[in-house]
């Protein structure tokens, strides 16, 4: 019995450990990850005057979107379409980069709408979003 | 005894499948946090700097 009283502890105990493991951070440390975040990083620059014309708006999947092409000279259209392309390709790598780097492709959704939600609330002042149709902050 | 022990074990072993299976939403939104504030290179947004223990450096 004495044993047995032993191994309830120990199951106690083991249990409690995985719990704060399952409560640890999520792993986003990840030399994929890193190189994306970069590539979004140099990026933003010229992505920025964008969202503070109004041209380009933070979609509610965790993307982004051209959502004023008037905003932009046609000159520079194309370009920026290019931008956005490419920084939705990095923002969908990111998602599925960190779902793996977790061991959880299938989280890869939860991780996408929980940054889909982050990008909007931290949003600048004038920035335009998606949530529940475009709105300006 | 011995069903008893196997029966402990079994439930030790589900438990593992089970914990690891919930997306941990908090720590998600920590890390998007992270990763939004290295992007767009902002330190603030809802919370204080306090919040953000020796910055980590980003070249």
């Amino acid at each position: 019995m004495n044993a047995m009283l032993k191994f309830i502890v120990a199951i106690v105990a083991l249990t409690a450990a995985l719990n704060v493991f399952a409560a640890a951070d999520l792993e986003v440390n990840t030399p994929g990850v890193n190189a994306i975040k970069q590539s979004m990083q140099a990026r933003h620059a010229q992505l920025a005057g964008h969202y503070n014309s109004g041209a380009v708006g933070l979609t509610a999947d965790g993307l982004i979107a051209l959502r004023d092409a008037g905003a932009v000279p046609l000159a520079q259209r194309q370009a920026v379409n290019a931008l956005v392309a490419a920084e939705n390709n990095d923002r969908n790598a990111l998602y599925a980069e960190i779902a793996n780097a977790n061991n959880h492709p299938e989280w890869q959704a939860e991780i996408r709408s929980t940054f889909a939600q982050r990008w909007i609330q931290r949003a600048q002042p004038g920035w335009w979003v998606q949530s529940g149709g475009w709105k300006q902050k | 005894m011995k069903r008893v022990w196997i029966a402990f074990t079994g439930l030790a072993l589900s438990a593992c499948v089970t914990i690891n299976i919930y997306f941990p939403a908090a720590a998600a939104e920590k890390a998007a946090d992270k990763i939004i504030e290295e992007v767009w290179q902002t330190q603030k947004a809802d919370k204080p700097a306090a919040n953000q223990p020796a910055a980590k450096e980003t070249k």
